[in-house]
């Protein structure tokens, strides 16, 4: 039997360190988490691509990453694929945590990577919730 | 500012080339020319954002893309931007073969080095569009 898949389209958010911490935090999951079950979508590619991405989100489940309340991510893959199977926001997780500031965009310090491992953390316990009612 | 430059890198998270062209990205306008440019969200493009929309069009706009999908060059094209410049990592990669990035997450330091030979000439391409005074 193979393996299970789960697409994560993160935010690009280059403006601004919530994007920041969303591409970090996806590639967390990606590498230390959930590393056989991730499948990351480079968000762009679903306008521009060949389709292949649009197809993997319309048969696999997907997990939209988005830094701001203007979820982009989550847009992009119902746009172009269909319904995401979570919608995470970094904004909205550092509200809940009281959190104000996360750093610098380009390179995040120790308090930006904390926040990222605690996003990972959020974004692989979606991911379990998916599998445990079956995607 | 009407003039201001924006650059646009790659969103790809899967190679340590959209890595690469963000990090140069943020150089330019963070350090290197940080009164000429500015970067906006490749993102909200994507998603027919209105006002990212009218920005791309009455600003210069350089794409600086990863790899040879060429994601945010397109996606200008795409959104009738006004571009005036476009970069690859993969073609900055091609001059200098030594250099094998392979971290994504974090740059090591051959990412690094490219990074800041893309960045470099990037200001220079700022430079020679604000001496012809191609502006908005």
């Amino acid at each position: 039997m193979s393996t299970p898949k789960i697409g994560i389209v993160s935010c690009s958010g280059e403006c601004c360190d919530v994007g920041t911490i969303s591409r970090v935090a996806t590639r967390f999951v990606l590498e230390k988490l959930r590393p056989d079950n991730t499948v990351t979508i480079c968000l762009p590619l679903f306008s521009i691509g060949e389709g292949g991405e649009r197809m993997f989100a319309k048969y696999f489940p997907t997990i939209a990453v988005d830094g701001c309340e203007k979820k982009c991510a989550k847009k992009a893959i119902e746009k172009y694929s269909g319904k995401t199977a979570c919608s995470i926001v970094v904004s909205d997780l550092l509200k809940k945590w009281g959190v104000k500031n996360c750093g610098p965009r380009r390179e995040l310090n120790e308090e930006g990577l904390e926040l990222a491992s605690k996003v990972a953390k959020e974004i692989a316990s979606a991911m379990d919730d998916i599998f445990t009612r079956g995607g | 500012m009407s003039d201001t430059i924006l650059i646009f890198p790659c969103s790809g998270i899967g190679k340590s080339f959209g890595t690469i062209s963000r990090d140069a990205t943020y150089s330019v306008v963070e350090e290197l020319r940080k009164d000429e440019t500015d970067t906006d969200c490749l993102s909200l493009l994507v998603v027919g954002d209105e006002d990212a929309g009218c920005s791309v069009k009455s600003h210069r706009c350089i794409s600086v893309d990863g790899c040879p999908n060429g994601c945010a060059k397109k996606t200008l094209e795409d959104s009738d931007a006004k571009l005036v410049a476009s970069f690859r990592v993969v073609d900055i990669l091609r001059k200098n073969r030594k250099l094998k990035p392979t971290d994504v997450t974090f740059l090591d330091e051959d990412g690094r080095k490219l990074s800041k030979l893309l960045a470099e000439k990037i200001a220079l391409k700022v430079d020679e569009l604000n001496r012809k005074g191609v502006v908005s």
